[in-house]
């Protein structure tokens, strides 16, 4: 979700189905038949309070109300609930630097645990999501606010209680003090009566020249707690007599079980509690997760048969060949996704037209922990549920309506998330809490549901396989004077959350191709869409990660044809974009200098390349350095430099461009989700490579503050890489690629 | 009924031959800091120590423990090499989503008890689990703090 625009939630049409999920078809909660799925979030609760208790009533304006978020402990710790889910990219550190600039307590003496559902935490422009690169900087200044509300209510009880004016008493790291005379109050003394006080509207905050957490390398809070076993992921989860579930799903997405030939043999096996039919699965309840998994996989089940062709469904002929033959293939004209200037007329006098064709796989999270979930029905009728997710609000009304329960019986917990990557949002049949929800009910006991290794790469929900058609025009001077790009497929914006982007052109499928900040002063963009029967997801910086590697690529085609450098090229069209500009400098600084080579290495020939990119409202400019070797690209060295405007913890940022980055490596070199006769082939990381140390280069991250907007920091490290790598190769080799993977591409040695 | 050595506890699992250590260590007693990653020895999210050597534990048989002594990460700051480990992880800042470190660190562990001092290529060798994340680079800055 790359759109700051405001979202019109409250029109959203809840699309949740209304029979629950036990009696649906896989496709049908898809929501590929009834358009896009779901989501009425926070504000239905907060229009039924309006309605209940009149206008004046209307829940609080979410990170306002100090107590939903700050529980000051006696003993000077401070418990923050967050409205973001951690899962590796730092938030809860963020968090606890942000609120204690404020709140003047040392973030080292937090805890923070993601906040159960509630309007309070709708900090996304009124929705409640970990995603889109968005927590920090939806949230800094209400976070911000939020600890100096605290601050002062603290300093007015301890007025009170030491018979002193406000004025007269400062803070200390978790202290009021009355310096003159001499006494001080911790927080944790004044809690009780401070949280009662009426908060002011207005509060000053900080100078930030006087910063001491925010802009510094503060150490992560989970470290320790990570490099010793002792977090606890959603995995990790037990709760009193549940039985663990293992599942089974159908080869071909969307088909049924229709027959299970040997279910009495399968119950007779060892600790097997119970076996059971779901929507387009099988499941047996036992004593072990081990047991479970043993006993489904004995289990022989006839499925329904899928459609011979077409893409309404998952064919028995689909592959992703044939899909991408079907996007390269489609004739029908896009709806303009970027138009400036007149392209036609600037071909039609074009000194030289070229054209290129891009396009890119489907990708797994490949997230390290498999996902799973605990469903609990309670003895009054409530259901606890443990769920890996980046929308609480969201499962909770999905996970109700599964249930036949309203929203507030539903008690969410959202873990730690062991990598996540886009894994957990809603994406219907791809997660396993509706299975827990199911088998809890059927067999009146907590039921903990984990998909293996091999059911998460055959179920997860991936990045779309995608497609462009690019066509430059240049003029005599070899300066282009018009781009054109087709783009045609399907993005997930609108696969999920159509029911509030309402946009036709979906952002999600063409970030990355329009708003380029380059002078080029004709520009004609189109998207077609054309739905695949694939359940697609959100993937670390969605559009961009393939998009970014199909521009920044074609970048390099156009410099090539005009006979110029392409960095060069670059600096000559951004000569009026300050920002990017300075941005590109400074990688190239980083760098040592822009040189394109080839030039010798430590005995061999290397080379290098450039892409920027624009994502989550950051900038980056990325230089690779690669050689060839054994028909394989092996990179050596990565510069990034990335311009969020402003940030909060460098150290993590660094970590954060660094991890993107590997990411964005991984995905250049390595991974494909690969369909043929319906089914996915690679069930495991044996066949789905995903990067390993041995291809992890050398990382260099370079910051820079320009004091604009704050942008995203989790996914923006990524974009720029795959086509810095790609252009480095074309660079070496001359070769130039334009499908990825690379592995794909045997590349000639230089 | 087997009786294995986790952690200098003699521990019993009444359990199917070929259940693997790992779901052992998870289900059967209950220690979970030991993950579960992909089931087919290839990521190594489930490394413990198995006689002084990293074992990844999904892969494991609990009946090919038999008299040998089992270390996991829940034990690894009783080991004055682990310990070493763990303060280097979190100098080096490395965890991210943190999954793959019950692993990373008992990789390490058992490398530098093996090689006190090992060369950049060691490292390179010993370290092969799998990081979504990315923090390689991180994890191989750790491993040379912890053998300096």
């Amino acid at each position: 979700m790359n759109d700051l625009s405001p979202l019109d939630v409250s029109s959203a049409t809840p699309l949740v189905p209304d029979e629950g999920v036990a009696n649906l078809s896989r496709r049908r909660f898809l929501g590929v038949a009834s358009g896009a799925l779901v989501l009425a979030v926070a504000l239905p609760h907060r229009r039924a309070l309006a309605q209940a208790e009149g206008a004046g009533a209307i829940a609080p304006k979410p990170g306002t109300r100090v107590p939903a978020f700050l529980e000051l402990r006696p003993d000077g710790s401070v418990k923050l609930l967050s409205a973001f889910i951690e899962g590796g990219q730092g938030i809860n550190t963020a968090m606890a630097q942000i609120v204690g600039e404020e709140l003047d307590v040392d973030p080292a003496r937090f805890e923070v645990e993601c906040a159960p559902p509630g309007p309070d935490y709708a900090l996304v422009n009124g929705l409640r999501m970990t995603g889109g690169s968005f927590s920090t900087r939806s949230s800094y200044a209400a976070m911000r606010r939020l600890g100096a509300t605290a601050r002062e209510m603290l300093i007015r009880a301890a007025a009170g209680r030491l018979k002193v004016q406000d004025g007269e008493l400062s803070t200390e790291d978790g202290k009021v003090v009355h310096a003159a005379s001499g006494r001080s109050l911790s927080y944790g003394e004044l809690a009780g009566e401070a949280l009662l006080l009426q908060p002011k509207e207005e509060v000053p905050l900080r100078d930030p020249a006087t910063f001491r957490y925010i802009r510094k390398p503060v150490a992560r809070l989970d470290v320790r707690d990570k490099s010793t076993g002792k977090a606890v992921y959603a995995i990790d989860q037990k709760v009193d007599g549940m039985l663990y579930a293992a599942v089974t799903h159908a080869p071909v997405f969307g088909t049924e079980p229709e027959a299970l030939d040997n279910e009495a043999e399968v119950k007779a096996m060892p600790g097997v509690h119970s076996v059971h039919r779901l929507p387009s699965a099988v499941a047996v309840a036992a004593d072990s997760w081990w047991r479970a998994r043993q006993a489904v996989e004995a289990l022989k089940v006839r499925w329904s048969e899928p459609p011979k062709d077409g893409l309404d469904a998952m064919s028995s002929s689909f592959s992703s060949e044939s899909l991408l033959a079907t996007l390269k293939g489609a004739k029908e004209k896009g709806l303009p996704s970027e138009t400036e200037g007149d392209a036609d007329a600037a071909f039609a006098k074009a000194a030289k037209v070229i054209e290129a064709e891009y396009d890119a796989p489907y990708l797994a999270h490949a997230q390290l922990e498999p996902p799973s979930s605990i469903a609990r029905f309670n003895p009054d009728g409530t259901l606890d549920l443990w769920v890996p997710n980046q929308m609480p609000e969201l499962f909770q009304a999905v996970a109700a309506k599964t249930a036949g329960l309203s929203p507030e019986q539903v008690k969410i917990h959202s873990p730690l998330l062991g990598g996540f990557f886009g894994r957990h949002f809603m994406y219907g049949p791809s997660n396993p809490f509706p299975q827990a929800i199911v088998l809890a009910k059927a067999t009146g006991k907590p039921v903990k549901v984990l998909w293996s290794r091999e059911e998460e790469f055959l179920n997860d929900a991936v990045r779309p396989l995608s497609f462009s058609r690019f066509r430059a025009a240049l003029d005599a001077s070899g300066q282009p004077t018009a781009i054109e790009v087709k783009t045609v497929g399907e993005g997930p914006i609108a696969r999920w959350f159509g029911a509030i982007f309402k946009n036709p052109v979906d952002s999600s499928a063409v970030e990355g191709i329009v708003e380029k900040p380059y002078a080029i002063p004709n520009r004609k963009m189109e998207f077609l869409k054309i739905a695949h029967p694939v359940n697609i997801a959100f993937w670390r910086s969605v559009g961009h990660s393939m998009n970014d590697f199909f521009y920044e690529s074609f970048f390099d085609e156009i410099a090539e044809a005009g006979g110029k450098d392409p960095f060069e090229l670059r600096l000559a069209l951004l000569k009026d974009k300050p920002r990017h500009l300075n941005l590109l400098k400074a990688a190239a600084e980083l760098s040592g200098g822009w040189k394109r080579g080839p030039y010798d290495a430590e005995g061999g020939k290397r080379a290098r390349g450039v892409a920027m990119a624009s994502p989550f409202g950051s900038e980056t400019a990325t230089i690779a350095e690669v050689s060839i070797a054994g028909g394989e690209a092996k990179v050596h060295q990565l510069w990034i430099a990335i311009d969020p405007g402003s940030i909060v913890n460098p150290a993590i940022v660094k970590a954060q461009v660094e991890s993107a980055a590997a990411l964005g490596l991984s995905s250049a070199l390595f991974e494909q989700v690969v369909y043929k006769n319906g089914e996915r082939q690679a069930k495991n990381y044996d066949a789905y490579k995903i990067l390993s140390r041995d291809h992890m280069p050398e990382v260099h991250v370079t910051i820079i503050e320009s004091g604009e907007p704050m942008g995203g920091i989790g996914e923006p490290g990524l974009p720029g890489v795959p086509p810095a790598v790609a252009n480095a190769l074309a660079a070496l080799s001359g070769q130039r690629v334009r499908s990825l993977p690379m592995a794909n591409t045997k590349l000639s040695g230089a | 009924m087997y009786e294995i050595d986790v952690n200098g506890e003699k521990r019993q699992a009444d359990v199917e031959a070929g259940t693997p250590l790992l779901w052992v260590l998870r289900d059967t007693l209950g220690m979970t800091g030991t993950k579960y990653g992909c089931g087919i020895a290839q990521c190594g999210a489930c490394t413990v120590i198995v006689d002084g050597a990293a074992m990844r534990s999904c892969q494991f048989p609990v009946e090919a423990v038999g008299d040998s002594k089992v270390t996991t990460i829940e034990a690894i700051e009783q080991d004055e090499v682990g310990r070493k480990v763990v303060e280097a992880w979190v100098e080096a800042q490395v965890p991210q989503c943190g999954y793959c470190q019950s692993g990373q660190v008992m990789a390490a562990t058992a490398l530098l008890k093996e090689t006190p001092k090992p060369s950049d290529q060691d490292i390179a060798d010993a370290m092969t689990n799998l990081c979504r994340c990315g923090t390689y680079n991180h994890i191989a800055s750790a491993v040379r703090r912890a053998a300096a």
